[in-house]
């Protein structure tokens, strides 16, 4: 369970450049929800998540997992809850690493890293058994270096990577935006396999509002660092995307600015 | 004809130099290529371990514990390194460029003096570069040949436990490392510690070779220390693919570096000129890989030109 109270942010205060990303935030995600996130450009989206993550520190406000605070937890230490997919396939795999190198990083997140082996034998089988699943050949490239992989590839890579050991919260940052249509369409439709295998708690950014519409069982929208809109269940599912740009006039008194949502639904 | 002849009676020096380096070269592999850090710590660090060794063999110390000695203060001087890096913010080139400042004092303190010899004959040293033509196990080429294998057995061992591969994915991908839980902060300071363990240890070695510390030993170690990396690189990048096998070539790049510059003193190179020949080379070397692609650049242009011509 996940329960983030009245988290404000504002990068650069005081200067020309100040912008108030996080404005009050205030949400709370049960056992079984898949979240989708939409939102314009500068809603507070991604903000939202590194608050999550600890990529930066929050200005107040509090999050915390299954009843632990974790507001002042460093990254690297509340990652052993959290597992995460970036919008840049770069971002989250080392491409200098082996695929089953990095696999093996992933397994022993939330670990402490000894002078054991960095890999063994069996892991090595599993990571077989589990590539295969993705079936996009890899489980025959193992000791390949992942830089070799196509964005596709890496971002499947990368989402077994972070559900390897079960996270608490899987977070997932546009996730499949830098993929063609067909290779996006394949890394969602593993990313639903894996969170419906594993029952994980999710929030997934996305522009693309047919997704975000289609996908989960609970949808947010984000304006101006807050969410302005809350939909779940059966009323979820019989939204159009034509009611969605609706509630969010009505709740934020403005055009719904991102061309790109706009553009890909 | 000679000048063939004094290259090959002088080969058995150059090549002990050329080993003796290459340790402090794998220093600079782990911070340079491993962690993606240029560490400049280094030409005060290798001095430092100079003139642990020569101070506590001169006060009758057993040598390897002086070798040991000399390679925990590497280590400290990395710490300090990483210290100013990771808790003052100060990002790596400078932190390094303080802390070999400021080692030039300490070193001047260790040893009381800029320079101390040790004499081998009047005390026992693990190596001495008289004994480079001698089939004995004091022979530089032997004992620093055997102590290069095991240290490349230890850190090909080191690197593949979960602690070394986070050392690597630190290096490879700060943001991936944090978010698969790994310590990055604490791993740069780890790996510039070891790497800095080994410079002095190196120094160490060059120390007893040369029968004495002097506190400019270290002086553009970082320059042969790349051109060691970046030489083993291009000359064997495409077939050692093996970690321990790439630490190996960084040896051999230093061993050739040495060779290559006992040759062009031969031929009666002004050695005064010898440390802008280093830089030189090493700017070279660092600027292939941009030529290249800028080269492929421009051709990849013309070609797409020519195309449009066509049509």
């Amino acid at each position: 369970m996940l329960e983030i109270k009245n988290v404000r942010k504002t990068f650069n205060p005081g200067t020309i450049n100040e912008k108030k990303a996080l404005n009050g935030i205030d949400l709370r995600l049960e056992e079984g929800d898949f979240v989708t996130v939409i939102g314009g450009n500068g809603a507070g989206k991604s903000t939202m998540l590194n608050m999550i993550a600890g990529v930066y520190p929050v200005d107040c406000g509090s999050i915390c997992i299954d009843g632990e605070d974790i507001t002042h937890l460093s990254e690297y230490k509340r990652a052993k809850y959290l597992g995460r997919v970036f919008q840049d396939p770069m971002t989250g795999t080392a491409a200098d690493m082996q695929i089953e190198e990095n696999l093996a990083l992933a397994a022993r997140r939330g670990k402490r890293r000894t002078l054991r082996k960095g890999i063994t034998a069996k892991e090595r089988k599993e990571y077989r058994e589990l590539l295969k699943l993705l079936d996009l050949g890899l489980e025959d490239r193992m000791t390949a270096k992942v830089g070799l992989l196509s964005g596709g590839q890496r971002q499947a890579l990368t989402l077994l990577m972070a559900t390897l050991k079960k996270p608490r919260l899987l977070l997932l940052d546009e996730h499949t935006a830098a993929l063609d249509p067909k290779t996006a369409k394949k890394v969602l439709d593993i990313t639903e396999e894996i969170v419906e295998k594993n029952q994980l708690i999710t929030l997934m950014i996305t522009h693309n509002m047919m997704d975000a519409i289609r996908v989960g069982n609970r949808l947010i929208m984000m304006h101006e660092g807050q969410i302005v809109v809350d939909v779940r269940g059966e009323e979820k599912k019989k939204l159009t995307i034509e009611q969605l740009l609706q509630m969010f006039e009505a709740s934020s008194g403005s055009h719904f600015a991102s061309d790109k949502a706009i553009l890909s639904k | 004809m000679e000048i063939i002849s004094q290259l090959f009676s002088a080969l058995p020096g150059s090549v002990s130099q050329g080993l003796i380096w290459g340790i402090m070269a794998i220093g600079v592999y782990i911070t340079y290529r491993i962690l993606d850090v240029s560490d400049l710590t280094v030409d005060g660090s290798f001095a430092t371990g100079g003139a642990v060794a020569v101070m506590l063999i001169l006060n009758g110390s057993d040598l390897w514990l002086a070798m040991l000695l000399a390679f925990l203060a590497g280590m400290l001087t990395g710490a300090i390194t990483g210290g100013l890096h990771i808790f003052m913010g100060i990002p790596p080139i400078l932190a390094g460029i303080l802390t070999q400042l400021s080692l030039y004092s300490i070193n001047l303190k260790i040893m009381d003096k800029a320079n101390q010899s040790v004499n081998v004959n009047q005390t026992d040293l693990l190596i001495s570069l008289r004994w480079v033509k001698e089939f004995a196990l004091h022979n530089p080429l032997i004992t620093v040949g055997i102590i290069l294998v095991l240290l490349i057995a230890v850190l090909y061992w080191f690197f593949g436990t979960e602690m070394g591969c986070s050392i690597r994915a630190t290096g490879a991908n700060v943001q991936m490392s944090r978010a698969q839980g790994i310590n990055t902060n604490f791993n740069k300071v780890l790996g510039i510690m070891i790497s800095n363990g080994l410079v002095a240890f190196s120094g160490a070695f060059l120390a007893q070779y040369q029968g004495f510390a002097d506190v400019k030993m270290g002086q553009g170690a970082i320059v042969i220390g790349l051109a060691a990396v970046i030489i083993g690189e291009a000359l064997f990048g495409k077939i050692f693919k093996n970690f321990a096998l790439r630490l190996l070539s960084v040896v051999l790049g230093s061993v050739i570096y040495y060779i290559v510059i006992q040759a062009v003193i031969t031929m009666g190179l002004d050695a005064n000129m010898l440390k802008l020949l280093s830089a030189v080379i090493v700017a070279v070397f660092l600027a292939i890989p941009y030529w290249k692609k800028q080269y492929a650049q421009r051709h990849m242009f013309r070609k797409g030109k020519g195309g449009a011509e066509n049509a």
